[in-house]
């Protein structure tokens, strides 16, 4: 009972200001969550009504069952789940693989360029994908590439994001601790695999959680390079009932929802691990 | 058991010379302190013993052996941090196993996955756990094993630290400040515990620190350094009485010795106008007078009945200023009264030397008795001067 209370008692504003920007807060919520509930309503729609002027959350005329039947087994869903759990893990653990001894290396050896190295890092988050898709698309063209997996993965196999990261997180590792290890016979790959690692847990586990979410979410690359249906992702699935004479609006949104839904449900699992790795990495779409 | 040389160390970061040419030798089963103010390059030098950092010039032998080439892991010495440098997530027992893990098993049976299944690590298992068990129950912190360091107090962590370094039967057993992090109580404590180790290890020790107390109570032997040099290499009472220069006369004791500024004339030793009575080189030179606190006195001050004056003493008129009671003796902090004012310390026994502890409560103006069989005698560079004959003779001489 007096713990029901209390914990009430933590949601009852405190004055009159808090009230104010519980308020705001409320807003911004509404702002955020909108459009889910946008989504998942117009996933109900017919597309005519999706269309509507006149719009209600509750469809007027209700497709639900058709859009997601239409979504989910019409169309080989697991299949563009099981691209995307591929392709997301692939950039990852090349990324993970690639980043962690490059961030000791900046953030721990002493070695002739490495300030320059590490200023090249910083230089290199500032480029955006788009300013490379280009060449990438074209030297992938080239070595016949196109349209496989490793075309989805090949341009994020190393996070400059990643590096510097690691990097900042491993500075703060004690030095007299790797000294020892040392002392002890360590390895320069055994003093990362059996101690700086275990250390950066939370921010291995924050950049996984960035890094999945990320390529899962990602249309961009997916659409330029994959055409074969077997090897869609997700997110690019929901591009197909899209097309120059006809879209089907309360299919996509349909699929839009089918293709969120894994990601929310993960979040709601792993609610801590996101918003750690988002005030960790500072503020980031 | 090792025996450590070094040949002409030098170190230098980008134009800044941290290592000035030393050499030193540290014999087997030795415990060599190295002894100075931070930044005098004393760390440096450990981590050049211990391979963690390589030195610009010279060479380093272990045994008679060129190491200057090796890694720590091949130098086979062991090495305790500041701040004990534990691995955090593993417990008491793995950090102490480490070292054996590191050294005696193949790189395949330590890599991930592959360490928990590979038969040679399954067959060195027990061997390793008798050999942490009877390193921890030696250092009494057998009953810690499973823990977490961070479960651990800094003067168990430190245990452990030395049990890391310990387990592995080192030649050379390297300690950079061990105490620093520890409170008074428990530093004296760890500090008579290093000591009696060492005594029952017999191996060799060599440890930094910039605390004269950790020197000179745990040391065969103290190595002075002051600017990337050593000053002087001598056992701690050596040290303390016959310093080779006015630098390592004011590192070693406290409270800090007295110099002041002297000059030989013909006729006597001078401070400012006042002529001490003591004769010297002869001819005109500045010199610098070292005076330890504890060889001044307030014997034979008129008025007083203390102890009778000895023969030789000279008397120093002294403007006392503050008193600090240490319990069993008594800090009088003052200066010389005449030009130039210089400032004096006066370490004195209770009630033989200062009389009943309020005796002088009123009294400013006093005379100090400088005991001569104590003095050191600097030249202008700093360097000590070693009393002459006649020098000697005329101090027992001079009765005022």
């Amino acid at each position: 009972m007096s713990s029901i209370s209390l914990s009430l008692r933590s949601y009852a504003p405190r004055s009159v200001w808090s009230l104010i920007g519980t308020l705001f807060l409320f807003l911004g919520a509404w702002v955020m969550v909108f459009p889910f509930i946008w989504m998942v309503s117009s996933s109900l729609k017919p597309t005519d009504e999706v269309y509507d002027a006149n719009f209600s959350i509750i469809p007027r005329t209700f497709k639900g069952f058709e859009n997601y039947y239409e979504v989910l087994f019409n169309q080989p869903y697991l299949i563009y789940l099981m691209n995307s759990f591929l392709v997301c893990c692939g950039i990852l653990i090349v990324q993970l693989l690639t980043a962690v001894p490059a961030a000791y290396a900046l953030a721990k050896l002493k070695f002739r360029g490495s300030s320059i190295l590490f200023g090249t890092v910083i230089a290199a988050l500032t480029i955006p994908i788009n300013v490379t898709s280009i060449p990438i698309y074209v030297a992938l063209a080239k070595t016949g590439l196109l349209d496989t997996y490793l075309a989805m993965m090949l341009p994020f196999f190393i996070s400059v994001f990643a590096i510097f990261l690691f990097r900042q997180f491993f500075r703060g590792f004690p030095d007299s601790i790797i000294d020892a290890a040392r002392v002890d016979g360590f390895s320069e790959m055994e003093i990362i695999l059996r101690l700086v690692l275990p250390s950066a847990v939370p921010a291995i586990a924050a950049f996984s959680v960035f890094s999945f979410v990320a390529h899962w979410n990602d249309l961009y690359w997916p659409l330029i390079v994959v055409t074969s249906q077997d090897k869609m992702t997700a997110t690019l699935s929901m591009m197909q009932y899209q097309s120059d004479f006809d879209t089907d609006y309360g299919r996509t949104f349909a699929s839009a929802t089918v293709v969120t839904a894994p990601m929310v449900i993960a979040f709601l699992f792993a609610r801590r691990l996101f918003i750690r790795g988002i005030t960790m990495t500072g503020v980031k779409g | 058991m090792a025996r450590l040389t070094l040949k002409n160390i030098g170190k230098s970061f980008g134009k800044t010379e941290v290592l000035k040419n030393i050499s030193l030798d540290v014999e087997d089963g030795e415990f060599l302190s190295l002894v100075g103010q931070s930044g005098c390059g004393k760390s440096t030098l450990l981590r050049i013993i211990s391979g963690l950092e390589a030195p610009s010039r010279g060479e380093i032998l272990i045994d008679g052996q060129v190491v200057t080439e090796q890694s720590p892991k091949q130098r086979n010495i062991a090495m305790v941090f500041q701040d004990y440098a534990l691995y955090p997530h593993m417990s008491v027992a793995e950090n102490m196993a480490m070292p054996l893990i590191m050294s005696q098993l193949p790189l395949h049976a330590r890599l991930p996955l592959v360490r928990h299944v590979a038969p040679s690590a399954r067959r060195a298992k027990p061997s390793m756990a008798t050999q942490v068990e009877t390193v921890a129950k030696q250092l009494r912190i057998d009953h810690l094993l499973t823990r977490k360091p961070a479960q651990l107090s800094g003067g168990q962590r430190q245990r452990v630290a030395l049990g890391r370094a310990l387990v592995r039967n080192p030649g050379i057993f390297l300690m950079d400040e061990p105490l620093s992090n520890l409170d008074a109580k428990l530093r004296v404590e760890v500090r008579r515990e290093i000591s009696e180790l060492h005594h029952s290890s017999g191996l060799t020790f060599v440890y930094v620190t910039h605390d004269q107390t950790e020197a000179m109570t745990m040391s065969d032997r103290v190595a002075l350094m002051q600017g990337g040099e050593v000053l002087q290499v001598a056992a701690p009472n050596t040290l303390y009485t016959n310093p080779v220069s006015v630098d390592v006369a004011r590192f070693i004791g406290s409270p800090q010795i007295n110099i002041l500024p002297v000059q030989s004339r013909p006729d006597g030793l001078f401070l400012g106008d006042f002529n001490l009575h003591l004769e010297t080189i002869g001819k005109v030179s500045d010199l610098q007078l070292g005076l330890r606190p504890e060889a001044l006195s307030f014997r034979g001050v008129a008025g007083l009945q203390l102890q009778p004056i000895k023969p030789g003493s000279i008397h120093l008129p002294f403007q006392k200023r503050m008193v600090e009671d240490l319990g069993p003796e008594i800090l009088i902090h003052g200066c010389f009264e005449a030009d130039p004012e210089i400032e004096i310390r006066v370490r004195a026994q209770k009630n033989t030397d200062y009389g009943k502890t309020d005796q002088f409560a009123g009294t400013h103006k006093l005379q100090v008795a400088i005991d001569p069989t104590q003095l050191l005698l600097f030249n202008a560079h700093g360097l000590r001067i070693q009393p002459t004959p006649h020098m000697a003779q005329s101090l027992g001489e001079v009765v005022t």
